[in-house]
Formats: structure tokens, C-alpha cells, sequence
């Protein structure tokens, strides 16, 4: 239990960290957080908009696809942000194994459900695009089947995090879990990709045209740079909730102990 | 070393003086192998064909069972405590536990594997693969099924949450060993299926206990 307590409590940082360490006080982070998440928010929902507009009203439709290649201009930034969520995941884990940093410990278990969340649309997303192409919702295709596997490894950081009566166990083991899945998730990838090839022959991949047409890449890049701001945007927004959470809690505990202290109910 | 031979070795009294446990695995590995035929139907051709992939999804929840347990006796009457001070490094626990488990689950389910997969009709040169494939791939699963326990230690119904953190993890261990049962069933090549499971295992076996050990010594705290 006293080790518990000391590692959550403000430790004296150690030299060449001090860089990192000025974004520990919890303090400072709120109010850089509010001030940046307006921002943050307003132009992630902009460009995603002009992003979407572009591309499913005013950017051709492909000649194969058709007007289901549309699809992408969802599909393609959250299947990004899935794989760059993990590794959000995994150094927010790193940085709060090594030097027990709270926030990096929040932002852990903060990034997790907006990372499954992000994974979950590319999934459906990818079903709905794979309906009028390949004919099948689902189909055993490399790509779809590891981001599968990445979904369920982040549904098991989520249910890790929150199995522990004390928060500070649950952080510290999906912390371990992070690092031990972004570890695997290059293996997976390609045991996936191998077990593919063996089963099937390639199947019509998703970029099968040498390039992409630019009057396509453009929404494209729109989107992406919108859904980036937007995953930051809930990461911040739920961050601060958490820190402001945790606060209020320490708070009530306070105020507990002094009620009990005068009154002496717990004689 | 000594140590760690010796807590392999209590490990594995334990287990046979509580036999129960490892009779369990085999009778929940059985079962569950003989739930394939009835469930698809007798057809020799078919099961066959089958016969190694269900031999493997039937290990691979078969060796999920006793994890539940693995460390769960020993935290809760303070041996973990004494491990860990005994001077053992925290994921040197992590591989003796991976080891026992190994000894009273992979060896068992091995032994089994091959009525199991000749009751299925699995083709004659498919028979050795899978038995050669089982060796590194339960060994790789024991180290993965070893550090998934440490890190649910302590956890509300860890044992519901376990097969959640490890069979995502246990992929690819599955891949590579069954490509190696499909491959020689068409006559192609085993070899490079069969080293790139070796390198699955070369690769947990010093990652799976520092990650299990790191979790043990945060779940003591």
C-alpha cells in the first residue's frame, strides 16, 4: 500500500527528464488542455467536413467501384488511427512504466475505447464496402482479419484496465499489456498476411491501381487530417475528465475524513 | 538455477498430488475434439481435412484452463510474496511457472493429441507434423498463457478476462502451426512453417517472463 501511494504521489524527477516532467503537473495540463481542445475540436470537425463534402459529392466516383470507393474517405482514417492509436497506447504505457508518470497512466486507458471506437468503424465501414465488391460482408482477407485481432487486443485493454478495485493495479497491468501487444502486433501482421497467401490467392486489394487519381487524394488527406484532430480532440477531452474526476474524488475523500476527524463518528 | 529448478520441481509435486487438474485438461480436450465429429458430421474426408486445425483450437483452450490458477494459490497465501524475495528474479518465476505449466498441461495434451487427431482420420504424414508443431507451439502458448495470468492477478473474474488478453496474442502460434499441417497435407515444403514457429517461441521465451514477471511484481505490491 505505501508503494502505491508514492508512486501516484509527485516524486522528485530525475535529471534529463525534466523536459517531460513539465507536463506532469496535472495543473498545467488542464489548462493547456482547454485551451488548445476548442481549437483542436473546431478544426478536426471542419476539415472533416470539407474533407466529406469533397469527397462524397464533388470527387469522382471510380471507374471500377464506382460510388462505393466513397467509402474510403471514412475507411481510410480510421484504419489509420486504429494502428497509430495502439502505438499512442503503447508509448503513453512506456513513458508511464518507466517514470510512473499519473497522466501517462490516464492517458492509457483514455486512449484505449477512443482507439476501439475508431477500429470498430473501420470494421463496419470495411463490411459495407466489401458487400456490393466482393459480394460477402466478411470476408478472411489479411487486412480485415489483423485489424480484427486489433480490435480484440484493444477490447482486452479496456476490460484489463477496468478489472482492478484499485486503479493504479489495473494501470500498471494494461500497461504491461500494451507493450507486450504492440510487441506482438508486427508478428501477428504477418502471420496473418502468411496464413492469407497459403489459404488464398490474392484477393482485389483495396489500392489494386498503381497510384491513386489526385482529385481522390485530396478529400482524402482532408479526412485523415480531420479524424486525427477529432481522436486528439476526445483523447483530450477525456483526459481532462479524467484528471478532473480524479480530483473531485480526492476532494470527497478529504471531506470525509475531516466529517469523520470532527465528529468522531468513527470513534 | 538451482532455484528455479527447484520451484519447477514444487510445481509439478503440486500438481500430481492434485492430478485432478491436468485429468481435467485432458477430459475438456477430449470432449471438446469429440464435439467436431458430431457437430459436422462422420464424413472421413472432411474430418480429415479438419483433423489438425480442430486438434489445435481444442490445445489451445484446452491449455487455457489451468491459468486461471496458476498463480492464484500462491498470491493468495503470501508464496508469491516469498518467491519474490528469495533472491529468484521476478521473471524467472515467470518461466519456472511457464515451464510447470508446460510439464502438466503441453506434455499431457501432447500425449492425447495423437489418438485424438488418428480418431478424426487425419492423413497418415499429416500425423507427424502436428505432433512435431505441438512441441514449440504449447511451449509458446504456456509462456503467453504465463504472463496473460500474472497480468490478470488480482483482477475481478480474471479468469473470464484471460482468454480475452491471450488468444489475440496466440495468433500467430496458431497460423504458422497449422500452415505446417496444411502444407504437408498438399506435399509442399513443412520446413519454413515449422522455423517460423521456432522463431514464435525464440522470440516469447525471453519476452513473456519479463513482461509475467514485471506483472507479478506489480500485482505483490
Amino acid at each position: 500500500m505505501l508503494r502505491a501511494v508514492s508512486a501516484s504521489s509527485p516524486l522528485a524527477p530525475p535529471r534529463g527528464a525534466r523536459g517531460l516532467h513539465r507536463f506532469a503537473n496535472p495543473g498545467r495540463f488542464l489548462r493547456l488542455a482547454g485551451r488548445v481542445l476548442p481549437w483542436l475540436t473546431a478544426a478536426g470537425l471542419a476539415l472533416s467536413a470539407v474533407g466529406l463534402v469533397w469527397g462524397l459529392f464533388f470527387a469522382p466516383a471510380d471507374w471500377q467501384q464506382g460510388d462505393a470507393v466513397r467509402i474510403m474517405y471514412v475507411h481510410v482514417p480510421a484504419a489509420w488511427l486504429a494502428s497509430a492509436g495502439y502505438f499512442a497506447l503503447a508509448i503513453a504505457s512506456a513513458v508511464a512504466l518507466v517514470w510512473r508518470h499519473p497522466l501517462a497512466d490516464l492517458a492509457a486507458v483514455e486512449i484505449a475505447p477512443v482507439g476501439a471506437a475508431f477500429t470498430a468503424i473501420c470494421l463496419i465501414t470495411g463490411s459495407l464496402w466489401g458487400k456490393p465488391m466482393w459480394g460477402a460482408w466478411w470476408v478472411w482477407d489479411a487486412r480485415l482479419t489483423s485489424v480484427l485481432v486489433l480490435f480484440f487486443l484493444y477490447l482486452g485493454h479496456i476490460a484489463l484496465t477496468r478489472a482492478f478495485d484499485s486503479p493504479e493495479r489495473g494501470y500498471r497491468a494494461g500497461a504491461i499489456l500494451a507493450l507486450v501487444g504492440v510487441v506482438n502486433l508486427p508478428i501477428i501482421k504477418f502471420s496473418v498476411d502468411w496464413w492469407n497467401t497459403l489459404h488464398q490467392p490474392a484477393t482485389i486489394s483495396l489500392f489494386g491501381a498503381p497510384t491513386m487519381y489526385i482529385g481522390m487524394l485530396w478529400p482524402l488527406l482532408f479526412t485523415a487530417l480531420g479524424a486525427t484532430l477529432i481522436f486528439a480532440a476526445l483523447v483530450l477531452a477525456r483526459l481532462s475528465a479524467a484528471v478532473l474526476e480524479r480530483r473531485i474524488r480526492a476532494l470527497l475523500a478529504a471531506t470525509a475524513r475531516d466529517y469523520v476527524a470532527e465528529e468522531g463518528h468513527l470513534a | 538455477m538451482s532455484l528455479l529448478l527447484a520451484l519447477i520441481g514444487r510445481d509439478l509435486r503440486l500438481s500430481l498430488r492434485h492430478g485432478a487438474d491436468t485429468i481435467a485438461v485432458l477430459l475438456f480436450f477430449f470432449l471438446a475434439g469429440l464435439l467436431f465429429p458430431l457437430a459436422i458430421g462422420p464424413n472421413p474426408e472432411t474430418l480429415g481435412r479438419l483433423a489438425p486445425g480442430i486438434v489445435w483450437v481444442c490445445a489451445l483452450l484446452a491449455a487455457l484452463l489451468p491459468l486461471d490458477r496458476l498463480f492464484g494459490a500462491d498470491f493468495e497465501d503470501g508464496t508469491l510474496d516469498q518467491l519474490l524475495l528469495s533472491g529468484l528474479p521476478a521473471a524467472a518465476i515467470a518461466l519456472a511457472k511457464a515451464a510447470a505449466h508446460w510439464l502438466t498441461t503441453g506434455l499431457p495434451l501432447l500425449l492425447a493429441a495423437g489418438p485424438l487427431a488418428v480418431m478424426l482420420r487425419i492423413s497418415p504424414n499429416g500425423l507427424p507434423v502436428l505432433l512435431a508443431c505441438l512441441v514449440p507451439g504449447t511451449f509458446a502458448l504456456s509462456l503467453l498463457g504465463t504472463a496473460g495470468a500474472a497480468i490478470v492477478l488480482g483482477a475481478r473474474r480474471g479468469g473470464v478476462l484471460l482468454p480475452l488478453l491471450v488468444l489475440p496474442l496466440a495468433v500467430p502460434v496458431l497460423i504458422f502451426a497449422t500452415s505446417a499441417s496444411s502444407a504437408a497435407a498438399v506435399g509442399l515444403p513443412v520446413r519454413p512453417h515449422f522455423l517460423l514457429l521456432l522463431a514464435v517461441l525464440a522470440f516469447l521465451t525471453p519476452l513473456a517472463p519479463l513482461a509475467g514477471g514485471a506483472a507479478l511484481r506489480a500485482a505483490a505490491e
